[in-house]
């Protein structure tokens, strides 16, 4: 298999809910990512798309096809990814897959989503789509249920008294919004305090309101390329050097492991495999923080910590700038937004703007050789990207 | 190969209060809620079995953000529970106040009640045959 290098990259800025639609959103971010590859639309070979709720929030289904043309990359293979919040991620795997393998030299991957503009009611019941339709749904479980009844698990199984478990949840969502108020793409600039997340309003028991990801609108793209024409077009290339995918069914499917993800151990494993590499080489993380518990959860299965001890991560200042894992210093889902559609591809832009050197110096971690990105899609899907320095 | 039980005569049971599974003839497991094949070894090698509806509580949340069209439900309590059988089935506890339901309750033990909560369909569920008058949500009180 050749190597594979993103060469180009493109991200909206992350909102409530916009006056563009997902394909003009999407265009931008695409073309962005284009003329930064130093290419044209026209040397696209395909397009994958991430898009999830599109056919809900707009009326729009196959928006793939209708990006491609939008930006002038006529009758590409283009194709849509379905995987929850971890659409756009799959659709850099796949991409990467495809050149890596010599079937094309250049693809553009990434994801879009315009989920703010559904309001709460119609927002909720969309992604509530992500968790079992006949045998969850009626019960009433929404998305944050999900991770609510993992927080409650997590306190019981690992014996971390709930008052203290929601502390650590809240220095997640603190150190996430300190963050976004350094990144220009970010949903929200502005900072919250441990106290402002403890009494902010109930969600699901336990998550309150600064605990859980916003619904935001926005998108990201990158371009792919071979090693050979990777050096051709930049001398920054920035290599994706392991990938890993794994399923899971329902909560209930998943009581062996609970509240481990147990399907994201399978998916990283094959990353950190292919790459070569160990959960210490990592300089810099994005991981699925859809909900604050979920980071705590994320950051132990990824490795970063023993299970039941992640919180102390936050606690003890190891996963910020400068810290032994700096996560999320984008501000993460719930700083810098939740479009789920587009997720995994600002994953991508953030890694590879820090190994680059390229973010705001708030924020800016020093000497990024490596990076990983990890995204959970509903409760269903996971996704991780490893991305390397490649000069 | 012919789907051994399906959602919809797992929901008609439920309606009445009677908790369907499969049992695996291959690893003597439990499956519930069904699928095709059996969740601990894979096998298709499965029967139809009742389940006694008893088991403990292992978590559990109070949601109060209510899904479009469902704003009279809320508060109300989720629960998962590990039944007695082994698999865990996910439900609605309502014997106790919503408002009132703390971290006490997991490892409390249940039963699912004699008359299961129906949800009417929506829009994005009316046609399905397979849900015809509704959706059974296990319903579960304290044993």
């Amino acid at each position: 298999m050749r190597k594979v290098a993103v060469v180009g990259t493109g991200h909206t800025p992350f909102t409530f809910a916009s006056d563009k639609s997902s394909v003009e959103l999407f265009s931008e971010a695409a073309m962005d990512a284009i003329n930064e590859s130093n290419l044209k639309p026209k040397d696209m070979q395909a397009l994958y798309v991430g898009n999830v709720l599109g056919d809900f929030s707009e009326g729009q289904a196959m928006v793939q096809s209708y990006c491609a043309d939008d930006i002038g990359a006529f009758n590409i293979p283009a194709t849509r990814f379905e995987g929850a919040c971890a659409s756009s991620t799959l659709a850099i795997r796949d991409a990467f897959i495809w050149v890596a393998s010599g079937f094309y030299d250049v693809v553009l991957a990434g994801g879009v989503e315009t989920a703010a503009k559904m309001g709460t009611p119609l927002a909720t019941r969309t992604f509530a789509m992500a968790h079992d339709s006949h045998y969850e749904y009626p019960i009433g479980l929404t998305f944050p249920g999900f991770f609510a009844m993992l927080a409650h698990l997590y306190s019981s199984k690992y014996g971390v008294p709930l008052q203290r478990l929601k502390e650590q949840m809240a220095l997640v969502s603190v150190q996430s919004h300190r963050y976004g108020v350094h990144n220009r793409v970010a949903q929200f600039h502005k900072e919250i305090t441990v106290e402002d997340a403890l009494t902010s309003f109930m969600v699901c028991s336990p998550l309150q309101l600064y605990d859980c990801c916003p619904f935001s609108d926005g998108a990201a793209a990158v371009v792919l390329a071979s090693e050979e024409k990777a050096r051709q077009l930049t001398d920054k290339p920035v290599f994706i050097t392991g990938v890993g995918q794994s399923s899971s069914g329902k909560l209930s499917s998943q009581k062996d492991y609970a509240p481990r993800i147990r399907a994201r151990e399978v998916s990283v494993k094959q990353a950190y495999d292919m790459a070569g590499i160990k959960p210490e080489d990592v300089d810099i993380c994005e991981l699925h923080d859809c909900f604050s518990i979920a980071s705590i959860i994320a950051a132990e299965s990824l490795g970063f910590a023993e299970y039941g001890k992640g919180g102390e991560l936050w606690e003890k200042g190891e996963a910020k700038v400068g810290g032994r894992i700096p996560i999320n210093v984008s501000g993460g889902l719930k700083s810098k937004g939740h479009p789920i559609g587009a997720t995994g591809a600002s994953q991508v832009y953030e890694v590879v703007h820090q190994i680059r050197g390229q973010v705001e110096p708030e924020r800016q971690v020093e000497g990024v050789k490596i990076g990983l990105t990890d995204t959970l899609g509903g409760d269903g899907v996971l996704c991780n990207i490893v991305l390397q320095k490649g000069w | 190969m012919e789907y051994k039980l399906t959602f919809k005569e797992f929901n008609k049971a439920l309606k009445k209060g009677r908790l369907l599974g499969l049992k695996c003839r291959d690893c003597d497991k439990f499956t519930c809620p069904p699928k095709m094949a059996c969740q601990e070894c894979g096998s298709t090698n499965l029967d139809t079995a009742a389940l006694g509806g008893s088991g403990k509580i292992v978590t559990f949340t109070v949601s109060y953000v209510p899904s479009e069209g469902r704003d009279a439900e809320v508060p109300y309590t989720i629960v998962m529970v590990e039944l007695d059988e082994g698999p865990w089935l996910m439900g609605n506890l309502t014997d106790m106040d919503p408002n009132r339901v703390t971290m006490d309750i997991v490892g409390r033990r249940v039963q699912l009640g004699s008359r299961s909560k129906v949800l009417p369909g929506d829009a994005y569920s009316i046609g399905g045959k397979e849900a015809e008058g509704g959706f059974a949500r296990p319903t579960f009180i304290f044993a």
